[in-house]
């Protein structure tokens, strides 16, 4: 069942780099993941990859596998014809630090910008009462494993670097509406949405849903619904008149 | 003198799991200048990987469970080996716990009262794991991560510790390295987290994550601190066994929670002959009964594929050693039959995506295929049960790396609660302590050594790389300390480990100190190396079978050694020295729990 397969991966760092050519074997059943382990262990000791769980549930091996961003655990060996070329290259929204991996610092830097959960008080018991169809939004939201992907394809901020002080990306959207949709969160969040997370930005090209390894649907159930809000509390002609008339606080 | 960056803190966490980050929140809570050093991302640690559930008495599902039961549970599962005084706080505290989570953000399935839901799990009597379908690690982690990210805590990502610093007696910090630039960092602390996890990465077959090399368990070995239990290695009993890329990949115990049962090649519910005397009182003994139990838990006994893992994974050993195991080596779970696919989907999530996406099996419609994994350890570094302290002085330990809790075999659903459990109870011990002594100092001869060390295997012009000593390693752990030992086996585990740390005391590195993981991995062995030394020789010392310690040559409990730890320390001649010693008594008021 062996075979030797030929995979091409970028290796360099932010100064140069370029791709090279790899004969691996692959054994049945093998993912991404596998075939550059092998490569680390028999050819290039060297090759600078990130990885944790090799199971889909961390996000750490995100790259671009014949151009589509993907996490390598995941990525079996067996969606390649015989003979297709196979790519594996770095995320291209980050700065490169070397090989398949980049600085995504930035996604770090921007989840300490948007203002922690707030809870109303709980029952007397000390506890709090939410029902199951409530919470399963938050619950899909939650399902996200950090990987980055959809940040990376965002084209907002991957073709656009200069977007990246003014949009916090799909990822964050998901966060926001997640404690946007909360059924205990008291704080708002909706003008960070606006102002500062840059939710208009986004034209539902629904990229971000796409490559989501979780299957969220980021686009119709996070980033529009946030939209709306925003759109309600800010564009909305009798809204304005209200506040315009009766002096309402706008945030 | 090699340049260095250093920082001074009061107190330092090692590693940022579920246990790194509750420590690190408490002692910033208690007005400490923390920082979390961690060697991935943050969010990324083996956490993440947990599935099934947090336990916790709450009793939302059946009124009747309580933290005495609970208590009951953990310490039968340990097959008593366990520090009663740990398995008591960890049984009173875990539901504020859990209720903290909550007030944190997390959200878990909720009953139909609105309240939190709880699942069955191996070794519980009651249905008392929290959880959020089969990704409560993941909740349990970003619910933390994203607390304690406004809360003023410095975080060191891709930063491995690899050697703790002394000043006299005392822990004064830690020597670390950033994986980006390979540039060393000195950390100076008035106290020390060690929240490193496990050690799976030893075993050629476990379901552990790349960072599980025992790093916490060799750097306070290192440091003077002592290991107890280290022979008691978890095998979870339902790991993935094929495709051979995915081969331990944990499959949740959830799966039998939630109704899936076990057989054999023969079609046969293998559980039933495979009950303890220990646990037949509580165990179905007919599969009429078994089955009824899933809908009336009141009037039936609960079946035995949910007996603690050992047991089950034992079974499942023995089947497949007798020619009864599936095609690829393990013992078929099926809960297609008894569950509609709706239900599957919406309770197991990411089981059914793992199973479609990686061994093309829909678990809706098809059996799985399992084997047993190494899991945990219950082993781990020596501890105070209400502090966290260490037998080391500054020197804390919490989660996986330390010992004690967990007895002889942890439950499912009882790593979740000990990580928050403990972790915040050394937040705490390292608080109160780093307040009450001055800044340590640093000894640059302790660092210039550490450094010298670490480049060493740049500068080899021969040696081998650290791939194949790891891997020779692993098979070596897994052939000859694993599910089950002989003494003839452990003697010569002992043997192949001391010629491997001859070969890795040569490793050479070939490229750059910029995140190369060749490097890396060399800097991992010498850890790998002391845990699996400190697993086999424990592991020949105990002669008797309990928890996870099975040895086929002295293949029942002793109740003589029932009553003792095994203790590993470094000895003055720096051999590593095994002895044993009394576990602490039960005060009789505990002890009456275990009478009825």
């Amino acid at each position: 069942m062996n075979e030797t397969v030929n995979v091409r991966v970028f290796r360099g760092d932010a100064e140069s780099g370029g791709w090279r050519d790899y004969a691996v074997e692959v054994e049945e059943g093998q993912v991404v993941l596998d075939v550059i382990h092998r490569i680390q262990a028999t050819q290039a000791p060297d090759l600078a990859v990130r990885w944790n769980c090799k199971a889909g549930k961390c996000g750490s091996c995100s790259a671009e596998i014949n151009g589509q961003p993907r996490l390598m655990c995941m990525t079996r060996m067996n969606l390649f014809a015989p003979g297709e070329p196979i790519t594996v290259a770095p995320m291209k929204t980050w700065p490169l630090v070397r090989d398949l991996v980049t600085d995504v610092s930035f996604n770090y830097e921007t989840a300490k910008t948007i203002p922690a959960f707030k809870p109303r008080p709980p029952e007397a018991d000390g506890f709090w009462r939410m029902q199951q169809e409530d919470i399963e939004r938050g619950q899909e939201f939650r399902k996200c494993i950090e990987c980055f992907l959809c940040q990376d394809v965002c084209h907002v901020i991957r073709d656009h670097p200069a977007n990246k002080a003014a949009f916090a990306g799909p990822r964050f959207f998901v966060r926001l509406a997640e404690l946007e949709m909360h059924p205990l969160d008291t704080e708002d969040r909706l003008e960070l949405a606006r102002r500062d997370a840059g939710v208009g930005y986004c034209n539902i090209t629904k990229c971000c849903t796409e490559v989501c390894p979780e299957n969220i649907h980021i686009t119709d159930n996070a980033i529009i619904p946030l939209k709306e809000r925003v759109a309600d509390r800010y564009f909305d002609p009798v809204r304005w008149l209200g506040g315009k008339l009766f002096g309402r606080r706008r945030p | 003198m090699p340049e260095y960056e250093r920082h001074d803190y009061d107190v330092i966490v090692i590693g940022a799991g579920g246990a790194g980050l509750r420590a690190a929140i408490e002692a910033s809570a208690r007005g400490c200048r923390t920082a979390l050093v961690c060697k991935s991302l943050l969010g990324k640690a083996h956490t993440v990987m947990a599935e099934g559930g947090i336990a916790a008495a709450l009793g939302n599902v059946w009124p009747q469970d309580n933290w005495e039961v609970h208590f009951r549970d953990t310490m039968r599962g340990g097959k008593m080996l366990n520090n009663w005084r740990m398995a008591q706080l960890h049984a009173q505290e875990a539901p504020e716990r859990v209720r903290e989570l909550e007030e944190w953000g997390a959200l878990f399935d909720r009953t139909n009262d609105g309240r939190i839901l709880q699942r069955d799990f191996g070794g519980h009597r009651y249905a008392r794991l929290a959880h959020v379908g089969d990704r409560t690690g993941l909740e349990l982690i970003r619910t933390l991560q994203q607390h304690a990210v406004h809360k003023g805590i410095d975080v060191f990502m891709e930063c491995t510790v690899t050697r703790l610093l002394k000043d006299g007696d005392r822990v004064s910090g830690a020597v670390a390295y950033w994986r980006e630039s390979g540039n060393l960092v000195v950390f100076a602390a008035k106290a020390v987290v060690l929240a490193t996890g496990g050690v799976g990465k030893a075993f050629a077959v476990t379901s552990n994550s790349w960072e599980y090399t025992g790093d916490g368990h060799a750097l306070a070995y290192e440091a003077g601190a002592e290991l107890i239990d280290m022979e008691c290695v978890q095998f979870h009993p339902t790991g993935m066994v094929w495709p051979p890329s995915v081969r331990g990949i944990l499959v949740t115990e959830g799966v039998r929670g939630d109704g899936g049962t076990l057989r054999n090649s023969d079609g046969e519910r293998f559980m039933f002959d495979y009950i303890p005397d220990f646990f037949r009182a509580e165990t179905a003994d007919t599969v009429a009964e078994a089955d009824a139990w899933y809908e009336d838990k009141e009037n039936n006994r609960r079946t035995p594929d949910l007996l603690p893992r050992d047991e089950v994974a034992r079974a499942i050993n023995a089947e497949v050693k007798a020619g009864r195991g599936s095609p690829h080596g393990g013992v078929f779970l099926d809960i297609a039959a008894r569950r509609p696919a709706e239900y599957i989907r919406r309770r197991l999530p990411s089981m059914y995506h793992q199973f479609k996406q990686l061994a093309d099996v829909d678990i809706t419609a098809q059996s799985m295929e399992v084997g047993p994994t190494m899991h945990y350890i219950m082993g781990g570094v020596r501890v105070d049960a209400d502090t966290a302290a260490t037998t080391v002085p500054g020197l804390f330990a919490a989660g996986e790396c330390a010992g004690g809790m967990h007895g002889a075999n942890r439950l499912g659903g009882n790593s979740l609660s000990d990580l928050v459990v403990f972790g915040r109870r050394a937040g705490m011990g390292a608080a109160a302590d780093a307040a009450a002594v001055d800044a340590p100092a640093v000894d640059d001869a302790q660092v210039e050594a550490v450094a010298a060390e670490m480049n060493a295997p740049f500068a080899r012009e021969d040696g081998e790389g650290p791939y194949d000593i790891q891997r020779d390693l692993q098979e070596t752990m897994h052939t000859l300390a694993g599910i089950i030992r002989t003494e003839a086996e452990l003697l010569e585990a002992r043997e192949r480990i001391a010629a491997l740390r001859e070969r890795a005391a040569r490793v050479r590195v070939h490229g750059h100190r910029q995140y190369n993981p060749g490097w890396h991995l060399a800097l991992d062995l010498p850890a790998l190396l002391t845990v699996s030394e400190a697993t086999a020789r424990a592991a020949n010392l105990r002669r008797e079978s309990r928890g996870g310690h099975t040895r086929d040559d002295y293949p029942d409990p002793d109740d003589g050694w029932g009553g003792r730890n095994v203790v590993v320390r470094r000895g003055a001649d720096g051999a590593m020295d095994v002895s044993t010693a009394p576990l602490p008594e039960m005060p009789a008021e505990l002890r009456r729990l275990f009478e009825e």
